[in-house]
């Protein structure tokens, strides 16, 4: 069993749309869960629909929603203060420092979080290569397992077949509970994923097509 | 935010004629265009609390759809696509452009004190 597992993603809601169903086993478990989320989104196009948030609303909009799917998923919530759009251009080493002060503290046993370069958004790729240099700055003994998240559509052909695959269709309603808290974002980003007019209106019924495994690379250092 | 009411809108860019004041300006198609779009590309320009002073300030456009330019000493700002408007915090004139999906397209937002963040 894990002693602590530390989840470290740049946004409020990669959490839920990449690992609840994930973290909410542990949680199961009794294993303590520990966010990281890096920035508020500040920089986010959706803005509710119809739209209830503008570009200066939205940060405080979006830690409200983070705190409340924090709370469905039973985990401690740490916000790094990072700004949206703009982790790839900080210092990699600074970054990492960071986080690996947090992780000496809180000794995970697991760090879950994006696999670099094969995260699509520029700040998944950038925190995701920040979080395991932190990893890998920390003794051997003491260094926790990495399972990395790719999100490409290609990642089978780049990566191989991921060694950790969840799937979390026993609950997934514990999953949709916690991306629904992202009130601002969840119904733009399901409804991006088809473009096609027969999209279900059911979001539930879109979510689970997509987001019913849960699947990790175990990283090698 | 509400649809633009060019009106008001002029009225509140004239008040900011002289002054020196903070913009905030950009345009994305988010990040993940070209992840569900193998064809897109993806685009942004963001530049937040650039101080500038302009003299002359208008907005342009049809009832659906709006553009605001700003002439300055030694050049321009300009944003196109704009739909919506609010006052903020009393003072902050803040323009966007949405899609259907509510999705921000395009914004350029104006005032005296520095934008938070
Ligand atoms: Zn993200």
């Amino acid at each position: 069993m894990e002693k602590h597992v530390v989840v470290i993603y740049p946004h409020p809601d990669d959490e839920s749309f990449g690992a609840a169903g994930t973290i909410a086993k542990f949680r199961d478990q009794g294993v303590p869960v520990t966010y990281l989320c890096g920035t508020l989104g500040e920089m986010g196009r959706n803005m509710g629909n119809p739209t209830f948030a503008n570009r200066e609303t939205l940060p405080e909009i979006r830690k409200q929603e983070l705190i409340n799917a924090c709370n469905v998923l039973d985990m401690e919530l740490r916000m790094l203060g990072y700004r949206d759009k703009t982790l790839e251009y900080e210092d990699r080493n600074e970054v990492a420092q960071h986080i690996k002060g947090i992780l000496e503290e809180l000794e995970p046993s697991l760090v879950i979080t994006h696999y670099p370069e094969h995260a699509v958004h520029p700040d998944h790729n950038a925190l995701g290569a920040a979080a395991i240099e932190a990893v890998r700055l920390i003794d051997e003994e003491k260094r926790p397992t990495v399972w990395a998240q790719a999100i490409t559509n290609t990642q089978l052909e780049d990566l191989g077949v991921p060694q950790i695959i969840n799937d979390v269709r026993d609950n997934f309603d514990k999953k949709m509970e916690a991306i629904l808290c992202h009130q601002s974002q969840a119904n733009g980003v399901i409804r991006s994923w088809n473009q096609s007019d027969d999209l279900s209106n059911d979001l539930k019924e879109e979510a689970m097509k997509r987001l019913s495994i849960e699947s990790f690379y175990i990283w090698k250092f | 935010m509400k649809p633009i009411d060019i009106t008001k809108v002029q009225e509140k860019l004239e008040s900011f004629v002289g002054k020196e004041v903070y913009i905030h300006l950009e345009t994305t198609n988010g990040a993940y265009a070209s992840h569900v779009n193998e064809k897109a590309y993806n685009v942004g320009v963001y530049i937040r609390n650039a101080k500038v002073r302009f003299n002359q300030a208008k907005i342009v456009g049809d009832g659906k759809s709006y553009r605001a330019g700003l002439k300055m000493e030694i050049g321009w700002i300009y944003a196109e696509g704009l739909t919506d408007w609010e006052l903020f915090e009393n003072e902050k004139l803040l323009m966007a452009g949405h899609d259907r999906e509510g999705r921000l397209m395009v914004a350029l937002q104006i005032s005296e004190t520095p934008f938070h963040y």
